[in-house]
C-alpha cells in the first residue's frame, strides 16, 4: 500500500492533466512527486524554493485569477508559519484553495517539534470558512483530495477568484488498517452503544487504536475524516437518550480542539466532554511514532483508561 | 512568453472621465483639506500615468477575464487611488466623502470585495507583491501572452521579507508578465545597501529609477520593453520625512 502522501502526487498528477484549472504549488518538500506533472505542466506546477510566505502568496494569486491552487508542505511551514498569508491571501481576498499538509503532529518524531504541528486545525479554527479533512486511509485521502480540487467551480473562470471554497487536508503516515466509505462530509457510525451510551468521535488515523480500546465496552463510536465543518446533528444523535450525555472526542493534534464544536452542538442539554489528543507541552523526545502515541495517551491501553475514568462504565 | 511590451489601448476617456488636474478635488472629498502633502500624494502622478496610458482595464467591465491587473499592494493612504478610480469611472465620485465610514465601501485600506477595480484587500505589508506573482503565473497558464500584472509597493514595504521571496523567484523563473511600481519617499529606515533599483536587478528584473512626478519619464519607463524579465520601476517623489 503507498502512503497518503505518495498518493496525493500521483492522483493530483493525474487530475493536473484532467483539469486545466488545477495548479500545484510546492515549496521543495514534495516536489520530486510532482517531477513528471511538472514535465507536462510547467506553468502549472510552480516549486517556489524554500518561500513559504511564497507559497501562500502565490497560492492566493492563482485563485484570483480563477485557478484552482493546490499548495503543499509540511504542516509546520503550510499552516503555522505563514499563517497571516493564509488569513489574508485566501479568506480576505474571498478566494479559495486547498492546502495539502504531510507530517501532522508525530510522523517523523526522530526529527523533533520543529517538523510537528500540533496546532494546526486549533489555528484553522480561527478563520472562517476552511473545511477540514483528516484521512485515515491512503483510499480515504484520494476520495477526500478529489473532492477538494474539484471545489470551488462556482468562480468565473478567469475572473475573480474561484468561489470561497476553501479545504485543509492534513495526510499523515498513521493510517487505520481499512479504509472507511467516507464522502467528506460529516461522521460515520461505526459502533453504535446502547441507548445513553457514551459517544466516543475518533478523529482520522485514531480510529483503529479507539476501536480497540473501547472492545468491551458500552460505547457508540463516530468516525471524523472531516472535521470541519463539525457534524453537530451526528454528534446529538449519538447520545440522544436518557441521562447527560458523555462525549469523548479523540484527536491526533492539539487535545480540545473540537471540544468547543461538541459543546455548541450540544448547548441545549448537560452533557460532558473529555477532549484528548496531543499534549499542550513540548514532549522534547525523539524515538517513533508509537512511542509519542503512547507519551500523549493516545495508544489503546491509555485511551482505555482515560474513557472508563471519564464515564465511570465497568467493562461489559 | 512576450518579447516585447504589446502596444497600450487604454479604454478611451468617457465623458464621465475626469483629467488629471480634477484629482486633488477628487482627494478633497475625502480628506476635507484643500492641499494634501507630498506624503497623500505620493502615489498620485504615477498612478494617473498607469491608469490613463498603459492599464488595459475598463470601468464598464471591471471583471473582464482579459484586463490588466493593477493590485496595490502599499494599502495605506488610499486617497489617491480612490481618487484616480473615481476619475477613471469606477465608482461614482459621490461615493468619496463617506470615506472610512461605517456606511462606506471606502476604508483606509481597500477591500477588493467592496470597490469595483480593486483587485485585492490590502493593508497589511508585504501581501501584494506574492499575489502579483502567483496572479502573473495563473494568467501565463490560462492566457498566454495576455494581461499583464502590476504591482504597487511603498519603499519601506520592501522591508518585509515576504517582498524578498518573490522577487528573488520572480527574477528566477522570468515572469515577464510582472510588473512592480516603487513609490519612493524615502521612508524606510534601513534602506537596501546599493539602492532599490539594484535589488531589483540582482534578482534579474528589468528595472528603472524615474522622477514619479515627470508624467512623460514615468511612461517611458513603464512601456519600457523587458522581454524574459519582471520589470520594476522606482518613482522616486519627496522624502516623507523631509
Amino acid at each position: 500500500m503507498d502512503t497518503m502522501r505518495e498518493r496525493f502526487a500521483s492522483v493530483v498528477s493525474r487530475l493536473l492533466d484532467e483539469d486545466p484549472r488545477l495548479a500545484v504549488v510546492l515549496a521543495e518538500i514534495g516536489a520530486d512527486g510532482f517531477r513528471r506533472a511538472a514535465g507536462r505542466h510547467p506553468d502549472r506546477v510552480v516549486n517556489v524554493g524554500i518561500r513559504e510566505q511564497l507559497l501562500v502568496g502565490v497560492g492566493g494569486g492563482l485563485a484570483l485569477t480563477g485557478m484552482r491552487p493546490v499548495l503543499h508542505t509540511f504542516a509546520s511551514f503550510l499552516v503555522e508559519r505563514p499563517f497571516e498569508q493564509l488569513k489574508l491571501d485566501f479568506g480576505h481576498q474571498g478566494t479559495g484553495g486547498v492546502l495539502v499538509s504531510a507530517g501532522g503532529s508525530y510522523d517523523w518524531p526522530a526529527g523533533g517539534f520543529t517538523h510537528m504541528a500540533p496546532g494546526d486545525v486549533a489555528l484553522l479554527d480561527t478563520l472562517d470558512g476552511w473545511t477540514v479533512h483528516v484521512p485515515g486511509h491512503p483510499d480515504e485521502a484520494e476520495t477526500l483530495l478529489r473532492r477538494a480540487c474539484a471545489g470551488g467551480a462556482g468562480g468565473n473562470g478567469g475572473g475573480d477568484g474561484n468561489g470561497e471554497d476553501r479545504v485543509y487536508v492534513r495526510l499523515s503516515a498513521q493510517t487505520n488498517a481499512r479504509p472507511r466509505p467516507v464522502t467528506g462530509e460529516g461522521f460515520l457510525t461505526v459502533r453504535r452503544g446502547g441507548h445513553g451510551a457514551p459517544a466516543v468521535v475518533a478523529v482520522g488515523p485514531l480510529l483503529d487504536p479507539v476501536l480497540e480500546a473501547v472492545r468491551g465496552l458500552d460505547a457508540t463510536v463516530l468516525y471524523a475524516a472531516t472535521v470541519r465543518p463539525f457534524d453537530a446533528a451526528a454528534l446529538r444523535a449519538a447520545v440522544a437518550g436518557p441521562g447527560a450525555p458523555e462525549v469523548v472526542l479523540v484527536e491526533p493534534y492539539l487535545a480540545g480542539t473540537s471540544t468547543a464544536a461538541a459543546a455548541e452542538a450540544l448547548a441545549d442539554v448537560p452533557h460532558r466532554i473529555l477532549g484528548l489528543g496531543t499534549a499542550r507541552a513540548e514532549l522534547r523526545r525523539y524515538g517513533t511514532a508509537a512511542e509519542h502515541l503512547a507519551a500523549h495517551g493516545l495508544d489503546p491501553r491509555s485511551l482505555r483508561e482515560r474513557i472508563t475514568s471519564f464515564t465511570a462504565r465497568a467493562a461489559v | 512568453m512576450t518579447t516585447a511590451t504589446p502596444p497600450h489601448t487604454p479604454a478611451p476617456r468617457s465623458p464621465e472621465n475626469l483629467g488629471f488636474e480634477a484629482l486633488p478635488a477628487l482627494m478633497s472629498l475625502m480628506t476635507g483639506d484643500e492641499k494634501h502633502d507630498a506624503a497623500a500624494t505620493s502615489t498620485l502622478d504615477a498612478l494617473w500615468v498607469l491608469y490613463d496610458r498603459v492599464l488595459r482595464v475598463r470601468p464598464d467591465r471591471p471583471g473582464d477575464p482579459g484586463r490588466d491587473r493593477f493590485l496595490l499592494s502599499k494599502g495605506h493612504g488610499p486617497m489617491a487611488y480612490y481618487a484616480v478610480l473615481a476619475a477613471r469611472g469606477f465608482f461614482p465620485a459621490d461615493w468619496l466623502p463617506g470615506f472610512g465610514s461605517y456606511e462606506s465601501p471606502l476604508g483606509h485600506h481597500p477591500d477588493r470585495t467592496l470597490v469595483p477595480g480593486v483587485e485585492i484587500g490590502s493593508g497589511s505589508l508585504g501581501h501584494g507583491l506574492p499575489l502579483a506573482v502567483g496572479t502573473a503565473l495563473g494568467l501565463r497558464a490560462r492566457r498566454p501572452a495576455g494581461p499583464r500584472v502590476w504591482v504597487l509597493v511603498g519603499d519601506a514595504e520592501l522591508d518585509e521579507g515576504s517582498n524578498h521571496e518573490a522577487i528573488d523567484f520572480a527574477g528566477a523563473a522570468g515572469l515577464d508578465g510582472l510588473h512592480t511600481l516603487v513609490i519612493d519617499n524615502s521612508s524606510a529606515s534601513h534602506p537596501p545597501p546599493g539602492g532599490i533599483a539594484s535589488r531589483f536587478t540582482a534578482a534579474g528584473w528589468s528595472a528603472l529609477t524615474v522622477d514619479g512626478r515627470d508624467h512623460e519619464a514615468l511612461y517611458a519607463a513603464y512601456t519600457r520593453p523587458h522581454p524574459g524579465r519582471p520589470h520594476a520601476v522606482v518613482a522616486r517623489v519627496e522624502p516623507k520625512h523631509a
